[in-house]
């Protein structure tokens, strides 16, 4: 507050000094240059804790470090460890099942309900809310708990398939389907991108459907050639967010599994498999290299998206 | 991205859809038949409904007896049994409610850490002119899409070394260091948005950038601040990992890991009161939700944050 009472006399006297102009801009300018600093102190010393852990983990993922005794720089002994490593070629290919099925079909599911939902009905608003309101709550332990009785062995999928006469599987115990328990539960967490999409729908300009319907297109033809591409920057958003998300997937796969990732590690996500390594089996020089294998998939898929936006999204400016 | 520059001006008509609602496709409207728009109210409700019924059935199963629990796919209990709750809320070393301050003492300190050093951090870049700040605001967005576990090692150590294992303090603090780009990065979108008048009036009043930022812009900022309470306790309240990781005596559980507890002590006596707590969990959740709906919807339509 002591920055306050000082700055306001300042102020005070360049506006008296002479005719407001290039002067009080210049002090301003001035002024706003240290305060700027100021108001950044927080974020800088964010950043520190940010940069600082970076380089160590990066350094670390060249080390045996393990927590109680001193690193020691081990070369690429880490990642060559990985390679030879079952486990973790298992919780890659957990990880990428779970982001290449859950990610396009939840997207799909957001863009189709939020197109319905843009077509001007009743109840937009609540209907909104109820397909939100899961998106909120899919990553709290609660809802993977619940998940595992409702799909368990006589859990209500199973009761309700019986219904049909179906026999249901054991969904939870069967390494064959632990994992499509989780994908359905990434699914019903459409619900924001679905918001995102509707924020992007409005924005498109409703002459283009004028004029399109005056020219005779199709439904079909004016989603495909005035939708898509005008919406096509926030599939894109939608795609890298997803993408970045499910990849860090945690909770779902460790409560799932009380832990371990089974049955038969059919649930070993990425970064559970990481926390085993780090934090029960203390090996933090692996677990660093597995962090930056992880970082360096993410910046590819990014990459990659990146690249591949320049043919599929369609800027309007 | 259009959709990231588009000031938060635009972002509310989605919340009030029911003043426009032909603005998208009017052409819809009017062609639209009662039995089209009939079939699509259904389809809306029938999806709907499926995605409600897991919330419903655990909400009915929290009342339900624990052997009636699985019996029953229906939603109404044929035998009311609040004993659930109370079973549940002393099943474990502590009464629930001790769970329940221990999440609220987190969620507290970090949404008044997350609006205080975000809301400085978005002043400065969407508002001052100083060196670096382009350099700065891209590093800020960088951090946007860093995986937290790249940082996860180290950050233990030095939470370790400063004594703060078994403590909120590792839960907290990094709040407090405007560590949220995604939050630095609303409120630079909403303050982009207010007029560059009201900074020079305030100046020409006599106001130095503080007062400015405190009693000019701050005020106007109160949606975008809602914003991020209401994002911050959400995703503080489900958080998981870190209290894994940092708490380990059973007494400062945070309520993610008091539930996970029960599923230790598993047994099939211990369903009803599990659900019962579970539904005690995401209650402030669905509470928080419905009233600031508006906030949270503006936010992720401005942002795309989850």
């Amino acid at each position: 507050m002591s920055v306050l009472t000082k700055q306001a006399p300042g102020a005070a006297a360049s506006l008296a000094a002479g005719p407001p102009g290039r002067r009080k801009r210049g002090t301003a300018r001035r002024r706003n240059q240290r305060s700027g600093y100021l108001f950044l102190l927080p974020w800088f010393l964010g950043m520190l804790f940010t940069i600082i852990p970076f380089f160590a983990s990066l350094y670390l993922a060249f080390t045996d470090y393990n927590l109680f005794t001193e690193p020691n720089f081990v070369g690429l002994a880490n990642f060559q460890a990985m390679t030879e490593d079952p486990r973790l070629w298992q919780s890659l290919k957990v990880t990428f099942i779970y982001t290449f099925v859950s990610v396009p079909i939840s997207l799909a599911v957001a863009l189709l309900i939020a197109l319905v939902l843009n077509r001007g009905l009743q109840g937009l608003a609540i209907y909104r809310s109820v397909y939100y309101l899961p998106s909120l709550l899919g990553g709290s332990v609660a809802i993977v708990m619940l998940w595992r009785y409702i799909f368990g062995n006589e859990g209500i999928v199973n009761s309700f398939l019986g219904l049909f006469g179906i026999a249901g599987p054991a969904w939870v115990t069967d390494p064959d389907f632990s994992l499509s328990t989780l994908i359905v539960l990434n699914v019903w967490t459409f619900g924001s991108p679905m918001v995102i999409f509707l924020a992007g729908l409005r924005q498109v300009p409703t002459m283009y459907y004028e004029a399109a319907s005056i020219d005779g297109a199709s439904r079909w033809r004016q989603f495909r050639n005035i939708t898509i591409p005008l919406i096509s920057p926030i599939i894109f958003f939608n795609l890298i967010m997803q993408l970045i998300g499910s990849f860090q997937t945690f909770t779902q796969g460790y409560v799932m599994s009380g832990g371990t990732g089974g049955p038969a590690d059919s649930t070993l996500f990425y970064n559970l498999y990481l926390y085993q390594k780090g934090f029960t089996e203390f090996e933090m020089g692996y677990a660093s290299a597995m962090a930056w294998l992880l970082l360096m998939i993410i910046a590819i898929f990014t990459a990659i998206n990146f690249i591949a936006s320049k043919f599929w999204v369609f800027y309007d400016n | 991205m259009a959709l990231l520059e588009s000031p938060p001006t635009s972002a509310t008509k989605p919340g009030k859809p029911s003043k426009q609602p032909k603005q998208a496709d009017p052409e819809d409207a009017l062609t639209g038949t009662r039995s089209t728009r009939f079939s699509r109210h259904l389809i809306l409700c029938l999806v709907g409904l499926v995605m409600m019924y897991p919330l419903l059935w655990l909400i009915s199963s929290s009342f339900k007896p624990s052997n009636d629990i699985f019996r029953q796919l229906g939603l109404w209990p044929d035998n009311w049994d609040f004993s659930n709750y109370a079973e549940g809320w002393t099943a474990l070393n502590q009464p629930f409610h001790v769970y329940l301050i221990n999440s609220m003492i987190v969620v507290v300190f970090s949404i008044i850490g997350n609006i205080f050093s975000c809301a400085l951090a978005a002043y400065a870049f969407a508002r001052m002119e100083f060196t670096g700040r382009k350099l700065f605001f891209a590093l800020m967005l960088g951090t946007l899409m860093l995986p937290g576990h790249v940082l996860l090692v180290p950050q233990y150590i030095i939470f370790s070394q400063l004594g703060w294992l078994d403590t909120y303090l590792p839960l907290i603090v990094p709040n407090f260091m405007a560590t949220n780009a995604f939050f630095i990065f609303l409120m630079v979108q909403f303050m982009k948005a207010l007029p560059r008048e009201l900074d020079d009036a305030a100046q020409i009043d006599g106001c130095g950038p503080f007062r400015t930022f405190l009693r000019v812009i701050l005020p106007l900022c109160v949606p975008a601040m809602a914003t991020t309470a209401i994002f911050t306790f959400i995703s503080t309240w489900n958080e998981f990992f870190g209290p894994l990781l940092y708490i380990q005596n059973q007494d400062l559980y945070t309520v993610p890991l008091a539930l996970r507890a029960f599923m230790d002590s598993e047994g099939q006596s211990m369903w009803g009161p599990m659900f019962a707590m579970s539904v005690v969990s995401i209650a402030p959740i669905i509470g928080f939700f419905i009233a600031g709906q508006k906030y949270l919807i503006n936010g992720i339509a401005t942002t795309g944050l989850k």
